[in-house]
């Protein structure tokens, strides 16, 4: 008889492992010192403070222990890393002024075609500097600010030195301190009270350089009654020295603002992602986060709202992909710490060809923080028997006022779901990208447009059979 | 004469190293109605599983011919494809998949091609209506937070839009109260035709009601004791299962 194994694709990676030469303008050393950080500091011309700032955060980085928990660290030297690239071009304002190579990697990646059909500005960053920012005039005219961090540092000084790492302090943990002493580039948005910024603004992170890592910093600021969607994706091609991305995502949604904070990342299976994401959210105010990991060595993302305001409200919707070689560790974490708050988390993952994704969650309901309403879900499915998943949903109540719905599931690929959907004529292969298409969706769905075409697409199957 | 639809010869079949099917003879014809009954455990799921082609279920002797084909060997996609259908027990959840996708994808497979949308939306409303079935449940996923009634109607729904030859309704009268009996039996006797034929597998008669067999065949132990008619499953009804075993069985 034949036997038949099915298999979920990967990723098709084609795109993003296409790699530039290695150009540069400057570049540090390997590893990290005082004067490594003060040679970023002076090329980036920055004030004193911010020089300080660095410092300091080099100092709390060397004094905190590496995380004993979640993922595998011990490959990870810092002293091989290169803490910043500056590529060699400088920030334009049209595609055209952009070098030809650079240009020619964000075309492949689609971001001006997607600007010009969907977006109402685009950033794009190469290696440890933003090449390209651009945002459409009508939203300049209302007052809306969208550059790189740099820019922001100096037409908007005092912003800055109000909100630049006050949410993820560099003691929150080392690579937050990692983060406060080698950031480099990254975004600031500015919504002023009132505007609607209907249309999504998209950043772009994309890392060339070998043995390098990617430290941009986003600085978001959604002023009363604006809204904003904003959608940051990333990658880079593979390479046989590990990559390190350490960003640092600030989200501050005041009082009956909005703000939806989508992600894809697809890093190269030789990265460590160790990112922090965290919104602050004041009364009435939402922050919506949709949340995609497919790539990467190992992955350790838990973005996190404060609902600080009474009748704040936040939403977590998260897709999760291990396959070969990945252990990603992922979840969210809510913090209740006001009255009438609500927060809905909705996560899945997909373990496959020896794949662990494990989901770690936190939901904290502070003492005074009466009539919140919480509903969680984290459902995990692995395709075949070499795969793994877990989930560690935590959940710290201290109030007892409190409408919480909880439910995790762990599950395999059902061979009796295969059987029943193939005794209506439907294959082995098409009722297993059925089952996993059904899965997903009620997250795709909320991906944007294009990227839940891209995740269909990895859910293509394919049928290996081979007579023995 | 009537064409042989379905033939089975000495059929055994174990489920890991038990034997379930202890050489299973049944021959049905094209337009026929058979129902088969028995004792829980004498086989009749096993029966039922094999012939879909579950590949839990190992065939260890025996042929089963399908629409003169040996189909011993073909997976349960490749029989569907041939005019089988099993309306399950217990039919799975499938999330995130609409009952109108699946049956519009279930429809093109076994057709060999993809039925226009709006006329296929126009015939699933029809067949709904017809099991009084809520428009609304073509949207829903695929039997998740269906009630157990409403599960084995759009089992039968199903069968209604596969226009299989031979249908093969597993307990599709277990959990359903007589008004649902009622409306499945309809749905049955409307896709019933000279050419199409059903296997009802019971543990009661209450579908009996509405059906008219055949054929009745009492399956005990893995065999078929006794073949009759109507009055066959008056006679279990009558005197339970126990008297029939010890009457039939040696």
């Amino acid at each position: 008889m034949d036997r038949k194994k099915t298999y979920v694709k990967d990723v098709s990676r084609k795109v993003y492992d296409i790699k530039n030469k290695f150009d540069y303008r400057f570049k540090t050393d390997r590893g990290l010192t005082p004067d490594i950080i003060r040679e970023i500091s002076k090329e980036k011309n920055e004030p004193q403070w911010m020089t300080d700032f660095r410092l300091k955060s080099l100092e709390i980085y060397n004094n905190k222990p590496m995380p004993t928990w979640g993922v595998d660290l011990s490959d990870l030297d810092m002293d091989d890393i290169i803490a910043y690239i500056r590529p060699d071009a400088d920030m334009k304002h049209s595609w055209d002024d952009v070098p030809d190579d650079i240009k020619n990697t964000f075309e492949r990646l689609g971001i001006p075609q997607a600007e010009r059909e969907s977006l109402a500005g685009v950033g794009a960053q190469y290696d440890s500097e933003v090449v390209y920012h651009n945002i459409k005039k009508e939203l300049v005219d209302q007052g809306v600010v969208y550059t790189d961090i740099e820019t922001a540092l100096v037409e908007y000084e005092d912003i800055l030195k109000e909100y630049f790492m006050k949410l993820v302090p560099p003691t929150d943990h080392k690579f937050a301190a990692l983060h406060g002493a080698v950031w480099s580039g990254g975004s600031f948005v500015y919504v002023p009270e009132g505007v609607n910024v209907d249309i999504p603004l998209q950043s772009y992170f994309r890392l060339n350089a070998p043995g390098a890592g990617q430290f941009e910093h986003t600085l978001i600021i959604v002023e009363k009654g604006a809204r904003l969607h904003f959608i940051e994706g990333c990658s880079a091609p593979v390479y046989n020295v590990n990559n390190l991305h350490a960003g640092c995502v600030e989200l501050f949604v005041k009082e009956d603002a909005s703000l939806r904070y989508s992600t894809i990342e697809n890093w190269s299976r030789n990265m460590y992602n160790l990112n922090t994401k965290r919104a602050l959210v004041d009364k009435n105010g939402t922050i919506e986060w949709v949340s995609g990991s497919f790539g990467s060595k190992v992955s350790m993302l838990y973005p996190m709202s404060i609902l600080q305001g009474e009748g704040a409200r936040s939403e977590f919707t998260g897709i999760t992909f291990a396959s070969t070689g990945q252990h990603l560790d992922t979840g969210t974490k809510v913090v209740h710490a006001a009255p009438h708050t609500t927060s809905t988390v909705n996560s899945k993952s997909i373990s496959k060809n020896g794949g662990y994704a494990f989901y770690r969650g936190l939901l904290k309901v502070a003492p005074g923080a009466y009539g919140c309403k919480s509903s969680v879900s984290c459902e995990s499915l692995m395709l075949d028997n070499m795969s793994k998943s877990d989930t560690l949903p935590i959940i710290e109540l201290n109030n007892d006022d409190i409408d919480i719905g909880h439910e995790a599931k762990i599950g395999r690929i059902s061979d009796e779901a295969i059987f029943y959907l193939m005794s209506r004529g439907i294959s082995e292969e098409e009722a297993k990208a059925m089952i996993v298409r059904g899965f997903v969706e009620p997250i795709t769905k909320e991906l944007p447009l294009e990227y839940a075409v891209e995740l269909n697409n990895l859910i293509n199957i394919e049928l290996e059979g081979t007579i023995g | 004469m009537e064409n042989m639809l379905l033939n089975i010869r000495d059929l055994k079949v174990n489920i890991e190293d038990k034997e379930i099917l202890k050489g299973l003879n049944l021959n049905i014809k094209e337009g026929e109605v058979h129902v088969i009954m028995g004792p829980n455990g004498g086989g009749k799921s096993t029966l039922a599983y094999t012939l879909m082609g579950h590949p839990s279920y190992h065939i260890v002797n025996g042929t089963i011919e399908f629409d003169n084909e040996l189909i011993n060997e073909l997976r349960a996609d490749e029989r569907a494809k041939k005019g089988l259908f099993l309306s399950f027990q217990y039919p799975e959840e499938i999330s995130g998949v609409t009952v109108e996708d699946f049956l519009r994808t279930a429809k093109a497979s076994v057709t060999g091609q993809m039925q226009g949308i709006i006329s296929f939306k126009k015939s699933l409303k029809e067949k709904m209506e017809l099991l009084e079935m809520k428009e609304e449940y073509a949207s829903r996923y695929l039997n998740v937070g269906f009630s157990g009634g409403e599960k084995k109607k759009n089992e039968i729904l199903q069968m209604s839009v596969l226009e299989p030859k031979l249908a093969i309704l597993d307990e599709t009268d277990s959990g359903l109260d007589v008004d649902a009996i009622r409306i499945v039996a309809e749905g049955v006797n409307k896709i019933k035709d000279d050419k199409k034929s059903i296997l009802v597998i019971t543990h009661y008669n209450k579908l009996l009601d509405y059906l008219d067999p055949d054929f009745v065949h009492i399956l005990i132990d893995g065999k078929i004791v006794k073949t009759g008619g109507k009055e066959l499953a008056s006679e279990i009804d009558e005197q339970g299962y126990e008297n029939i075993r010890s009457k039939y069985s040696n």
